[in-house]
């Protein structure tokens, strides 16, 4: 794609341009439209390809969950990762810090960015990983909850802290210790994500929205509020509105923040519950305000001025995309030399620079701050000291529970 | 077809004797089945083997950690019946709806284009299939643009007080379009379009010219022509074309998904959602063979009514 860009503009905001014009992690439209066109398939040709006959236990591994690691003849590593989240250079064809990976180490990366959705992807390695074998990748980047549920299955490999000594030094301290992994043993993040609510100044005319209250409750924002199709995101913040903590609530707790939200629904209150699509309706207007994720904020805010986002007094939601190695990957060492490498501070600081999303690593700010000063002070992108205080994860949920939850919350989204 | 079904050679002892005429007669016998071979194969891979794995998923229990066992569990189906008949509903009306609609835009079109395009047919032809060009995802996201809330379209309809008619049908609700049902049914009746004025098309243009001057010259009024000779005549394609567009829409989930809300869900986003998300694969598998049976029903019913099975 050709686009028009005026010389006179920063090289930080060429890139925020370009990636304005893609889609993808750090994009207007990926999940939306990924998840449908993934899903497509599904609903008319049917399910049963992919479910399988007398569908194994998960988690029964056979043969042990190391292969034979072929680092030190194979320098290589294959490193799947969402679409757009990773830094490109003018010609869009290279990505600089893996470029310097590979000059430094000798270690070419294969880098494919064919994760979409966590749901889908999920599909998609389950019948290798479950069958005990090699999904041809080293490195796969995934969202909480899924990371979690990879660590309870047994599905990826436990981490070498000898080939991490950077990673264990500058890991922030506020993704030190989730209930799922605590001390990261098996997974590092790749970016931290924010979720927070964000509104179109010009659709709401002046109407105050300081909280998920205000989005569930003002008949001035009748059919005019979204939500996130991401249950923990919603829930989250929703029961952090009614002043529980998403990281103890209990059963009844969850099943009182559905009813706050079904409220919302019968009212016509909500007008949908999205993936990444809000964002053009957010910059149409057609939202007026929405629970969103920061990273697309960052971006938006640079294309449409009217866009904007509060935290909210009583706290948002965190979460992480996290770098785990799968079970049976051939090329372990490098993949943890990979891993590392993001946690020295410059080239976290150009990643940072390029794609807006919370950086997890700490002391990456004065090396931002030498590329782009804007996204160094940004609190979406390195939190300070108050938006840390008000950071919240979602608990770890068992299976059980997370059945459960997802079949309530579908219900509420409609189906 | 002719060279499928031509009879054998008649079995002549006088020829066939030879050692030099066996080969050829044996193979000719049996070049229908090696034709049919790569179908079958396909059919067995791709068809037969997922339904029956899917038929056997939906008939398990268990959970993701301790695997899933053929129990006979067929308590199952009911159970998704019972919990999902509002968006089995909901799917056959704005499916219905969208199909009603196509033949209503999609008939007029393609008589059109059989009868009075001369030179313009072609290009017409073009015009309708060009959408087709660009990906069902895009031509969908295109509506959300089109009806969007500040949007001409929306403004247009709401100063025509069109919308309070829609809105009282509970079509629409408030002053808005999208993220109503009359946007989904708008959204299927696009995307179906085509599926609909092609089958059309083809049966119009076949009909000989010759019996509508003989309607004329026994006096036929054009639109008794119309009604006794052309309709009729055409019906392959009202019955292909409204079959055509009624299973795809009926299975179709993203229009609901980016058009709709919460109360437009159809069948396929819950097939999508406790597929992938809940992660309730029997369920999902139930819920795709009741729609499967739910619309070969409906298109036996159909066929039979319309009574042009061999027409099809």
């Amino acid at each position: 794609m050709e686009h028009h860009e005026p010389e006179r503009l920063s090289p930080v905001q060429l890139a925020a341009m370009r990636r304005s014009f893609r889609n993808g992690r750090a994009s207007l439209t990926r999940r939306s439209l990924l998840r449908a066109s993934a899903g497509g398939a599904l609903a008319v040709g049917g399910l049963g390809a992919l479910s399988g006959c007398g569908i194994p236990a998960a988690g029964k591994t056979q043969g042990g969950t190391s292969a034979e690691d072929h680092s030190a003849k194979e320098k290589t590593v294959n490193f799947s990762n969402w679409t757009e989240y990773m830094d490109v250079d003018d010609s869009e064809k290279h990505h600089p810090t893996l470029d310097a990976f590979a000059r430094r180490t000798g270690i070419k990366v294969k880098y494919t960015e064919d994760i979409n959705d966590n749901n889908e992807f999920f599909g998609k390695i389950k019948p290798q990983l479950s069958a005990g074998q090699d999904t041809g990748r080293d490195i796969i980047v995934l969202t909480d909850w899924l990371a979690a549920r990879l660590i309870r299955l047994g599905w990826v490999q436990k981490l070498d802290p000898a080939n991490l000594p950077h990673a264990y030094t500058n890991l922030s301290a506020q993704f030190r210790n989730p209930d799922w992994d605590p001390g990261r043993a098996y997974s590092y993040p790749w970016q931290g994500i924010s979720t927070v609510i964000a509104f179109n100044k010009k659709a709401l005319d002046g109407i105050e929205v300081k909280s998920v209250s205000d989005l569930l409750d003002n008949p001035k924002l009748k059919g005019r509020v979204g939500f996130l199709s991401e249950m923990r995101d919603s829930i989250g913040m929703t029961l952090l509105d009614m002043g529980k903590d998403p990281e103890k609530f209990t059963a009844d707790d969850f099943d009182a923040a559905i009813a706050r939200i079904q409220k919302g629904v019968d009212k016509g209150q909500i007008r949908r519950f999205t993936g990444n699509d809000y964002t053009s309706d957010l910059t149409k207007g057609d939202l007026a305000a929405c629970v969103a994720w920061g990273g697309d904020i960052v971006q938006l805010k640079a294309d449409s001025p009217d866009v904007d986002f509060i935290i909210p007094d009583s706290g948002y939601m965190t979460s992480t995309d996290n770098m785990l190695i799968p079970n049976k990957a051939r090329h372990k060492t490098n993949a943890e030399r990979l891993i590392d490498y993001y946690y020295e501070p410059e080239p976290a600081a150009q990643l940072a620079a390029y794609i807006n999303y919370v950086s997890p690593v700490d002391g990456v700010k004065p090396y931002l701050a030498k590329i782009d000063k804007s996204a160094a002070d940004n609190p979406l992108i390195i939190p300070d000291k108050v938006m840390a205080a008000k950071s919240h994860s979602f608990r770890a949920l068992s299976p059980k529970e997370e059945t459960a939850y997802e079949a309530k919350f579908a219900k509420l989204t409609g189906a | 077809m002719s060279t499928l079904t031509e009879a054998p050679p008649p079995l002549d002892p006088t020829v066939t004797k030879t050692p030099e005429n066996k080969p050829p007669r044996k193979r000719g016998r049996l070049t229908p089945y090696w034709l049919l071979l790569p179908g079958i194969l396909w059919l067995l891979v791709f068809f037969a083997l997922p339904m029956l794995y899917q038929a056997s998923t939906s008939v398990q229990t268990g959970s993701l950690e301790d695997g899933y066992k053929v129990t006979w569990h067929l308590a199952t189906y009911w159970d998704a019946l019972s919990e999902y008949w509002p968006q089995f509903v909901r799917s056959v009306l704005y499916a219905g709806s969208a199909t009603i609609l196509c033949l209503l835009l999609g008939y007029p079109l393609a008589y059109l284009i059989a009868f009075r395009a001369g030179r313009w047919r072609n290009l017409i032809m073009i015009l309708v299939i060009a959408p087709f060009f660009t990906s069902f995802l895009i031509r969908t996201l295109a509506w959300k643009t089109i009806l969007a809330d500040g949007g001409p379209v929306v403004g247009a309809l709401n100063s025509l007080h069109v919308l309070d008619v829609t809105s009282w049908l509970g079509m629409t609700s408030g002053d808005r379009v999208l993220a109503t049902p009359l946007a989904v049914v708008c959204g299927l009746t696009y995307n179906f379009l085509p599926f609909m004025i092609l089958p059309l098309y083809t049966s119009l243009e076949r009909i000989d010219g010759r019996l509508h001057e003989a309607a004329g010259d026994l006096y036929a009024k054009p639109f008794t022509t119309f009604r006794k000779v052309t309709f009729p005549l055409s019906m392959p394609g009202v019955v292909s074309g409204t079959l055509l567009t009624f299973i795809p829409a009926s299975g179709d989930y993203v229009n609901a998904e980016l058009l709709g809300s919460t109360d437009t869900r159809m069948i396929g986003n819950v097939i999508q959602t406790q597929f992938l998300r809940v992660l309730d694969y029997p369920t999902a598998a139930a819920l795709s063979f009741i729609l499967m049976a739910a619309i070969l029903l409906m298109v036996t019913l159909y066929i039979r009514r319309s009574g042009t099975e061999d027409l099809v």
